[in-house]
Parts: C-alpha cells; sequence; structure tokens
C-alpha cells in the first residue's frame, strides 16, 4: 500500500517540479515587450467590459450542495462495493434503505425545483447598440499603434 | 536522532499543511486563502497515508478537495458585493479573538498534554477499505443508517436555505 502511495508522491513532486522548470525556462527564454491590450481579458472577438469577477449565479451553488451530499453517500459506497461479495443478501438490502433514505432528498429536491436552472430572462439592453463599443475598439487600436 | 525517509516525507508534509495553513490565515485576499486551503486538505491528506489510513486519506481528497473546496469557492463567488472592490479580509475584534484563541489553545493543550496517547509502535500499511466496509456493515450497522438521515437533513436544508424565494 506505502509504496502506491509512493508512486503518487513521485508523481506530485515530479508534476510540481516540471511546471516550476517549464516556467522558469520560459522565463529565461522569452523576450518581454509589455503593452496594454496583453493585459485586458482574452475573449473571442469581443470587446471585454468590466470585471472578471462578477457574482456567480445562485444555482452553481445549490447543485454543488446537492453534489457534495452525493459524494458522500458515495463515500460509503466504496467500503460497501468491497465487502459486498462477503456479506451478500444481508448487505445488499442496507445499502438499499441507505440509499432509498437518500433518494428521498433527491426526491424532495427535484419535486422542489432545486434542480431546475433557472435563466435569467433575456433582454436586449440598448448598450448593445450604442456604437460607442466601436469607438473605443478603434481608440485602443490606436493607442497600440501609436 | 535516526531521520529516515518515512521522517522526511512526515515533516515535509507537516511543513506543507502548516505553511499553507499559516498562507491561509493571513493572506489578505480570500482567493489565495482557499488556495492555501487546497494545500492543507492535500497535507493533510498525505499525513493520513503515513498514519496507514489510506481510505481516509482518499475520502480526505476526495470530498475536501473536491467537493467542500469547490462549495466555499462557490460560497465566496456568490458574494453580493464582489465587483468593482478587492476581496480581501480585515482584522476585526482584536481582543476578544485573541481571548478566544488563548482559550482554546489552552484547552487544545491541555488536552494534549494529558492524554495518555498510547502510540502503536510499528502498523502495518495493509488496505482498511475493507475491514471498514465490513464493520460498517455489522458492528456499525445504526451509525451507518443514521447516517444517511443526517445526509437527508442536509440535503434538504441546504436546498431550503439556497432557495431564493
Amino acid at each position: 500500500m506505502l509504496s502506491n502511495f509512493g508512486s503518487i508522491l513521485f508523481f506530485l513532486i515530479f508534476g510540481a517540479v516540471f511546471v516550476c522548470v517549464n516556467i522558469l525556462l520560459s522565463r529565461l527564454l522569452q523576450t518581454r515587450n509589455p503593452y496594454p491590450v496583453k493585459l485586458s481579458v482574452y475573449e473571442c472577438g469581443e470587446l471585454p467590459e468590466g470585471n472578471s469577477w462578477i457574482q456567480f449565479n445562485i444555482r452553481f451553488y445549490v447543485i454543488a450542495l446537492i453534489f457534495l451530499i452525493f459524494e458522500v453517500e458515495i463515500v460509503f459506497l466504496f467500503p460497501w462495493a468491497v465487502v459486498f461479495k462477503d456479506l451478500g443478501m444481508f448487505a445488499f438490502v442496507e445499502m438499499l434503505i441507505f440509499v432509498g433514505i437518500l433518494l428521498v432528498g433527491l426526491a424532495y429536491v427535484w419535486a422542489k425545483g432545486d434542480l431546475e436552472w433557472d435563466k435569467p430572462e433575456q433582454v436586449p439592453s440598448p448598450e448593445l447598440y450604442r456604437t460607442d463599443n466601436v469607438n473605443s475598439a478603434v481608440k485602443i487600436t490606436e493607442s497600440v499603434a501609436s | 536522532m535516526n531521520i529516515t525517509l518515512f521522517d522526511t516525507i512526515f515533516y515535509l508534509l507537516a511543513f506543507l499543511t502548516l505553511g499553507s495553513a499559516a498562507i491561509m490565515v493571513f493572506s489578505k485576499n480570500v482567493i489565495y486563502s482557499a488556495v492555501g486551503l487546497l494545500f492543507t486538505f492535500f497535507g493533510v491528506a498525505g499525513i493520513y497515508v503515513l498514519l496507514a489510513a489510506d481510505f481516509v486519506a482518499v475520502v480526505q481528497v476526495l470530498v475536501y478537495v473536491g467537493g467542500i473546496l469547490i462549495l466555499l469557492l462557490f460560497g465566496v463567488m456568490l458574494s453580493n458585493k464582489i465587483t468593482n472592490i478587492e476581496i480581501t479580509t480585515e482584522t476585526l475584534h482584536f481582543l476578544p479573538a485573541s481571548l478566544v484563541v488563548i482559550g482554546i489553545f489552552v484547552v487544545l493543550y491541555r488536552v494534549f498534554i494529558t492524554t495518555d496517547w498510547n502510540p502503536v509502535g510499528s502498523y502495518n500499511f495493509d488496505p482498511t477499505t475493507h475491514e471498514i466496509g465490513t464493520l460498517l456493515m455489522t458492528d456499525y450497522l445504526i451509525p451507518f443508517e443514521i447516517a444517511s438521515i443526517l445526509l437527508l437533513g442536509a440535503l434538504i436544508g441546504a436546498a431550503y436555505i439556497a432557495r431564493k424565494d
């Protein structure tokens, strides 16, 4: 068992060293030519507006919570699966009860609509039709050129 | 004192755990704190491995790193006032906090020195999952089933609190 974890440790150390060496190498080899556009948020074909720090939809949190509960259930399933063959029908019924109780919870959140992904209403904002964005794009291009 | 490879790995893991815990506590940026916590969890998982608790170590990575940390990050990102301010922590209520911390430290230290730790000496590194499964299905059957009730309560409570209306 310990030797298996030894290879995991080796893997972790190798991964860390690999990343460090590569970052160091690129640091040594790169040319440096910084200008402001390089620092802008990468958006494919769009000019980024505002910060990337936005408030997340609460839905992510609910789904993550439900996921966490069932992940803990999975943790109990692993040792059960290992001994299932030895204990047979008894262990099977036990796990049926265990999973059954948790299925009540799943049915609850399902019926209450917590699993629904509520989409915000799409309202076309007048911002999109303004020409300021185009102008600012031209400005940035000019500032790069000068 | 004879320092073996085992001891070296233990001290490395302890250093990783404590160092990243210190980063977590002292960092001004909540996201950096969360990343520090990630390494703390990994370090604790490594110490579990050295204690021959392989199942607990894997569960530590699976649940704490894979679940709870993500939940924490979501919690940070869900914060209402996240836009246009630096996500920082600051020191508040210095005196009451130090009193509480010193109190907890005294209690823990007392437990630490008065407990008869009864060290096992040497232990063998066999996989523990089979043993845990057998005990769960026989001796600890009732706690096992009660755990599912607890999880059910947590699930319903969490869904209820997080609901918008």
